[in-house]
């Protein structure tokens, strides 16, 4: 399992422009950030320029790591040795990270003439900056300090986010996160802890190689299980997300929701298969919470009363279905045909729904501009006033209840292949159940809209691009499922 | 000519798709333009289609492919039996576009009709062209979503509540369906509609598991093939505008149904082995059921247009009794009935619609004398009503004709007796309303009056409601009598046949 995360010595040394495309991808953002924040842009083409060189930037380093298989890097500074290592997997999650984030900053500019924010809306740029550094962090990390900083900087940023709207139910709900994500931090800190103490292994290489099964494990594994479950938002340690997404500005929550958390995911599956190889229980434990998740998830998007609240609850429900496979990337006796289906699958799902979520932040964030109401009730007639916003909306909605041709259905293909190979048929009934609750919220969103007995009332226009940006996100998560075999094959390069 | 013109197939794909997206991003006042790439687009595609059948008939099959992911293509194959089903919907989507285009005239959200209007065709294409299940997958939930916001077009209550109707069924299916497929791929992985192999090879280990898939993917299409208990969604989604009942009908919805279980049969598991299975005889049963419920709710109908959705409900199961009665003569009745009963009940659908626009005629009591004011429109449905019953020389009696050959030669009597009873129940929910139309004194003799009349157009009523009706009409005249040519419906149900049942 260790050797899918790329936790191995490379082969091949990083080519010579990568070492400028990494510490491209990972300061242009601080520093725009900061540039920004003095002087904000008003216009979208000098973020657009940056835009273009970060994912370039990406985009170098996801070719280079492809040929070679794995890319490293190590400096020893003052004793410590700080490495970071670029498989396969990590350079897709790298681009599509850049790739989100570049939409939520092309949209931030639109969205803050509409809104006209007060003076600290110019703190939104370098927060962004810091999320995305921050998450580039988590997604190289090779060992654990590192990763508790990418993961700590990455909290911070994102409360720091939520509560730059300013209304006081934005101070709430982000006083609340706050809380909570310190408390996970803490837990997740005593976790670190007990493995520093214990096996004295910072990277996360070497850990591997030490770790024994026993007490210590477990209980490092719990630890560090509880604090990242409450990061990410997993069920049941899901209550915060919905009132933080209610009133958060739209770019913020696609940027949340889309990648935030699956941030916390990704650090809780990669150290519990360090901690915890071919253990029945544990997963078995995650599993079942997710589909619980699914369900719970889908019932409250189902009964929301606005916009937002659908949108936030059927992250809860999605991130269920990453949890219900866990039992094929950890569990013992997996086939290895079943866990390279599931591991597939799993990393499709997780970067489908980021593209897919954050268009329908964007999507749902337009309509409510537009419209001047967040209620579902509100979208009345919406078909025939805003019909492109709403076709964003809908194409993004395909990959979320995972029909096809997107990248939901292509992922959720691999998991149930996966899943009825190993006779896990509750999941299987999780994931289908899973489909019909998400259509069923979904259209009843849609039946709102097409409702033409509604009154007229008046439509903000939108600024040019607002809806093209969010386009262009859904329709990536539609394509990249017709064409998963690429973003698959990368996955695959990682192996080599 | 080349082998393979792998670009065929996908061009027929295309042509309708490549209109959605133009309609989509025109606004809605481009009338014109609409009106011409609506048009242009569908005679395209009747163009490629044609080419397609000229390409068929000399031996070739044009296949286009690409991997999904390992182990998994996307394939548009244009096989026989796909290249049938794709020219019926080309021929009636290009039919139904003019009559769209005449039925809307004035009418809001005609740029969201007519985008979802051309990706229900391009689904519809694709599943006719899909070369293996997961591709025939893709394409078979796209027609629901595409239908989607047809079936709700009018936007009022009544219609949002058929929608959600219409999706919990349709829906369901398809997860149904996806868990077959699952299934069915972990046994045996990709399995092409082309492979000469069936899943025999699996008969002997795995006899409980393939008929368990059967069941799953056959459930799964036998609620879009509305067959009972399956089929309450349908008369329910009559509220969706004239056209959109005519489409769904004759070719999209109820077909895609009926041609992925054709599929699944001769296909993917081979005739033989579901024979062996014993699964046609219990599907042979049901469609008989289906067939005599849908002709006995027709007749307690008032009101036109449920009427003839139970009679699709009916007629839809000939096609699938056809397949289980496990026989070339069948298997032709079947074939033959899928192009025919796309006819005839597009006529139908055209003529209902055309009545409910030009004298606001909803109800079958109000349809008195109706063949006076508008002769050709009420000869048209006449037309098309007895070929319902299977008169000669109309196309339905070939397929009734076949079948009863069909069901004799299986010696399976029974549905020959189906076969009668079906007709005369489909004579007393049809007859009566020829009857009504040419020989009750009605408003066009000065008794009474019209529930709504407008005068749309020079002509009985608007020329472009009126032409397509006349046309199908024609058509399906034509199918009936000139049964013998090449290229009529009859004899390419005749040649699939014969590829089905003499390798």
């Amino acid at each position: 399992m260790i050797w899918r995360f790329g936790l191995l010595d490379s082969v091949f040394a990083p080519l010579a422009p990568s070492h400028w495309a990494l510490a491209c991808a990972l300061v242009l953002p601080l520093l725009a950030g900061v540039v920004a924040a003095c002087v904000p842009p008003r216009r979208t083409w000098p973020v657009l320029a940056v835009c273009v060189l970060v994912v370039a930037c990406g985009a170098w380093l996801m070719m280079d790591a492809w040929q070679a298989g794995l890319l490293r890097w190590q400096w020893s500074v003052a004793g410590v040795t700080i490495a970071l290592r670029l498989n396969g997997l990590g350079a897709l999650l790298l681009v599509v990270s850049q790739c989100v984030a570049a939409a939520a900053a092309l949209y931030a500019p639109g969205f803050l003439r509409l809104e006209s924010p007060g003076p600290q809306a110019r703190w939104l740029w370098p927060l962004m900056g810091v999320t995305l550094f921050a998450l580039s962090l988590v997604w190289m990390a090779a060992d654990l300090l590192t990763l508790y900083a990418g993961l700590e900087l990455l909290s911070l940023a994102a409360v720091g986010m939520l509560v730059l709207s300013g209304k006081p139910a934005a101070l709430e709900a982000g006083m609340r996160y706050l809380l909570l994500t310190l408390v996970g931090s803490l837990t997740y800190l005593m976790g670190v802890a007990l493995i520093i103490g214990h096996w004295g292994e910072l990277s996360l290489a070497r850990l591997a190689e030490v770790v024994e099964p026993g007490a210590v494990a477990w209980i490092a594994a719990s630890l560090l299980g509880a604090g990242l479950a409450l990061k990410a938002a997993l069920f049941p340690l899901h209550g915060w997300l919905t009132p933080v997404h209610q009133s958060a500005w739209t770019p913020v929550s696609a940027l949340h929701a889309g990648l935030v958390i699956k941030a916390s995911l990704y650090i809780l599956i990669l150290l519990w298969s360090i901690l915890l190889p071919e253990t029945h229980w544990a997963p078995r434990f995650v599993a079942w919470l997710g589909a619980l998740g699914i369900v719970w998830g889908g019932l409250i998007a189902w009964r929301a009363q606005t916009l937002k609240t659908l949108v936030a609850s059927s992250t809860v429900a999605q991130l269920g279905y990453l949890m219900v496979a866990f039992p094929l990337l950890l569990g013992p006796g997996v086939a290895p045909i079943a866990k390279s289906l599931a591991w597939q699958g799993f990393w499709l799902q997780l970067l489908g729904h980021a593209l897919a979520k954050s268009a329908m932040f964007l999507a749902a964030g337009n309509l409510i501009l537009a419209t001047g109401e967040s209620s579902l009730a509100g979208l009345a007639g919406t078909s025939r006033r805003l019909p492109l916003s709403l076709l964003i909306f809908g194409i993004a909605s395909i990959t979320l209840m995972g029909l096809p041709p997107s990248a939901g259905f292509t992922a959720k293909w691999l998991l149930l292949h996966a899943m009825v190979l190993e006779g896990h048929w509750v999941a299987v009934a999780a994931l289908l159940i899973g489909t019909l609750l998400t259509a069923a919220y979904m259209f009843r969103m849609f039946r709102y809209s097409f409702d033409e007995t509604a009154p007229r009332h008046h439509y903000q226009p939108l600024g040019r691009g607002m809806d093209a940006i969010a386009l262009v996100l859904a329709l990536a998560a539609l394509v990249m499922g017709l064409l998963a075999h690429l973003p698959l094959a990368l996955l695959q390069g990682g192996d080599a | 000519m080349t082998e393979n013109m792998a670009w065929l197939p996908l061009a027929a794909l295309a042509v309708s798709l490549v209109a959605a997206i133009a309609i989509f991003s025109l606004p809605e006042t481009a009338r014109p333009v609409r009106t011409v790439i609506n048009l242009g687009a569908a005679v395209c595609k009747v163009a490629l289609v044609a080419l397609m059948v000229g390409r068929v008939s000399l031996g070739f099959e044009d296949t286009f492919s690409f991997q999904i992911i390992g182990g998994i293509d996307f394939v548009l194959r244009a096989d026989a039996l796909g290249v049938m089903f794709a020219g019926l919907s080309s021929i009636l989507w290009l039919c139904t576009t003019v009559y769209a285009i005449g039925y809307l005239e004035g009418a809001a959200n005609r740029k969201r009709f007519f985008g979802f209007f051309s990706l229900c065709v391009t689904s519809t294409l694709g599943i006719a062209l899909a070369g293996n299940l997961f591709t025939f997958l893709i394409f078979y939930e796209m027609l629901t979503l595409s239908t989607y916001p047809l079936v709700v077009h009018a936007g009022t209550q009544k219609a949002l509540a058929a929608g959600k109707v219409y999706l919990r069924y349709t829906l369901s299916a398809g997860v149904v369906l996806l868990l077959g497929v699952v299934i069915l791929y972990s046994l045996t992985g990709d399995q092409s509609f082309a492979s000469e192999q069936g899943l025999d090879r699996y008969l002997d280990d795995h006899r409980g598991l393939l008929t368990l898939v059967f069941a799953l993917l056959v459930g799964g299409l036998a609620v879009k093939a509305a067959i009972v208990p399956l089929h309450g969604w349908l008369p329910r989604a009559m509220v969706a505008p004239a056209p959109v009942s005519a489409l769904l009908h004759a070719v999209a919805v109820v077909k895609a149904g009926a041609f992925g279980i054709l599929r699944i049969i001769y296909d993917l598991y081979g005739i033989e082995l579901s024979a062996l299975l014993g699964v046609t005889t219990v599907l042979a049963v049901i469609a008989s059921i289906t067939i005599l419920y849908g002709s006995l709710r027709a007749i307690t109908q008032a009101e036109l247009k449920p009427r003839l959705a139970y009679s699709t409900i009916s007629q839809v199961s000939y096609i699938v009794l056809g397949v289980c009665l496990v026989g070339p003569f069948g298997t032709i009745g079947a074939l033959a009935h899928l192009l025919n009963q796309g006819l005839m009940k597009v006529t139908l659908f055209f003529c209902a619609g055309s009545y409910a626009e030009e004298l606001g005629i909803h109800r079958i009591d109000e349809m008195n004398g109706a063949g006076r004011r508008m002769p050709l429109t009420s000869l048209a449905f006449t037309v098309g009503a007895l070929g319902m019953m299977g008169l000669p020389p109309t196309a339905g009696f070939i397929t009734k004709w076949y079948l009863g050959i069909g069901a004799i030669e299986a010696e399976m009597l029974w549905v020959v007796a189906v076969l009668v009873a079906s007709t005369l129940l489909n004579a007393l929910y049809f007859l009566p309303i020829v009857y009504r139309l040419w020989f009750c004194q009605g408003p066009a003799h000065g008794v009474g009056q019209w529930p709504d009349e407008q005068r749309l157009g020079r002509l009985e009523t608007h020329g472009w409601l009126l032409w397509p009706a006349v046309f199908t009409a024609l058509a399906s005249l034509g199918a009936g009598l000139l049964a013998g040519l090449p290229f009529s419906p009859l004899e390419w149900a005749t040649r699939v046949a014969v590829g089905e049942y003499l390798p």
